[in-house]
């Protein structure tokens, strides 16, 4: 595909839960939302990665076959790179001044964390 | 990016030192940030050593004795003398505050006097202010009515003005904006604590119409969401006043709005 076409697209992308081009409440009300249900899924990531790095690999498996466990873990992952993003995104804000760089800095760490959200799911997915 | 080492030109050097006469019984020792923008010089700590028998009972007093007895080129700022105008804000002992509120023996050792932080500096302990008045001035600190004026005066309820409490009673000497780190970094953008506890004093204001137009341009990224909660400006307010949750609430005003 040509990378004009695209171009739009990955910029489209790329600044989901952007805080300066959305609404600036709303950005600040995902960050708390994500950082609470984050709360009581990251004990089910311990159990899960307690059982990767103790458990048989069947095993393991296993528990991520159950539909409760695949969700909290599938959720997680959602949640942790969308928290992880936009949480960045504050941090850049505050002390990279060039606007410029700024708004690079920021596609950069959003397609990152896109790729990486994906990336997770999709072998989560392929494993059970 | 962000700064973090001192321009050459800011680098701090010794000063003079002022002793006290011999046989004075009750010395108390002041540094003092000093910088005049004619000699060209880095800025420099003068030492005065003051008879705190013979000064008033306040940082201010030991600051005017300074200057009326000691060293006439000392410049501040200074009016009321009793927490009301909020001229007087300096950084003492690493802590903003109102010199005419503190008192001398609160201070167990020496005092280091400061002007505000990362303001620019005019001369001495006097900060330019320019910035942060026009700051105040972007939120309409002012009631706006779009309704026709009673023939009276415009009323509130007991419950109502109990609301402005706690947030009339802010003198804008600016000591919770000049610690707030998020302030520092961004104050072009960023309003601070003192101008955004006085947006919500509006807010608040039963008598105000315009509510809807303040939340909106308060709803933006670096006007208001530049306040982490890091809470340095309810720590140091000389009034006791709570910025931190003024900016709370608004943040809450405008989730409400949202839904």
């Amino acid at each position: 595909m040509d990378f004009h076409l695209i171009k739009p697209m990955i910029n489209k992308i790329a600044v989901f839960g952007n805080s300066t081009t959305k609404s600036a409440t709303q950005h600040w009300l995902m960050q708390r939302i994500t950082a609470v249900i984050l709360i009581p899924l990251s004990f089910q990531l311990i159990v899960f990665l307690d059982l990767c790095m103790n458990a048989p690999y069947q095993q393991t498996v296993d528990w991520l076959q159950s539909p409760l466990n695949r969700l909290c873990i599938g959720v997680w992952l959602l949640a942790v790179f969308y928290h992880a993003a936009i949480g960045l995104q504050v941090v850049i804000e505050d002390y990279v001044a060039d606007q410029g760089l700024q708004a690079k800095l920021i596609k950069a760490i959003n397609l990152s964390f896109l790729f990486l959200m994906v990336a997770a799911l999709f072998f989560m997915f392929r494993v059970i | 990016m962000a700064e973090f080492t001192l321009p050459k030109n800011s680098v701090l050097t010794q000063g003079k030192t002022y002793t006290a006469p011999e046989g004075t019984k009750n010395i108390r020792r002041f540094e003092i940030y000093r910088w005049d923008p004619d000699t060209g010089e880095n800025p420099r700590i003068d030492i005065y050593e003051l008879d705190a028998d013979l000064c008033g009972t306040k940082v201010l007093d030991a600051i005017i004795t300074i200057k009326n007895e000691v060293d006439s080129t000392l410049t501040f700022r200074r009016s009321c003398r009793e927490g009301v105008c909020g001229s007087c804000a300096m950084n003492v002992n690493g802590k903003n505050s109102l010199a005419c509120t503190k008192a001398i023996s609160d201070y167990p050792d020496t005092i280091k006097i400061y002007p505000l932080p990362h303001l620019q500096v005019v001369k001495d302990l006097v900060p330019d202010m320019t910035n942060f008045y026009a700051q105040y001035a972007e939120i309409k600190p002012w009631l706006t009515s779009k309704t026709t004026p009673p023939a009276t005066e415009r009323l509130q309820s007991r419950a109502d003005r109990d609301k402005l409490d706690g947030l009339y009673d802010c003198v804008l000497c600016a000591c919770c904006s000049t610690s707030c780190p998020s302030y520092w970094w961004n104050s072009d953008k960023y309003l601070g604590p003192a101008v955004l506890l006085q947006a919500y004093r509006w807010l608040v204001d039963s008598r105000d119409e315009a509510t809807e137009e303040r939340l909106t341009q308060l709803d933006d990224a670096f006007k208001l969401y530049r306040c982490h909660t890091i809470m340095n400006c309810t720590d140091t307010c000389p009034k006791g006043l709570n910025p931190a949750k003024a900016i709370a609430e608004t943040k809450k005003l405008l989730v409400n709005r949202k839904t």
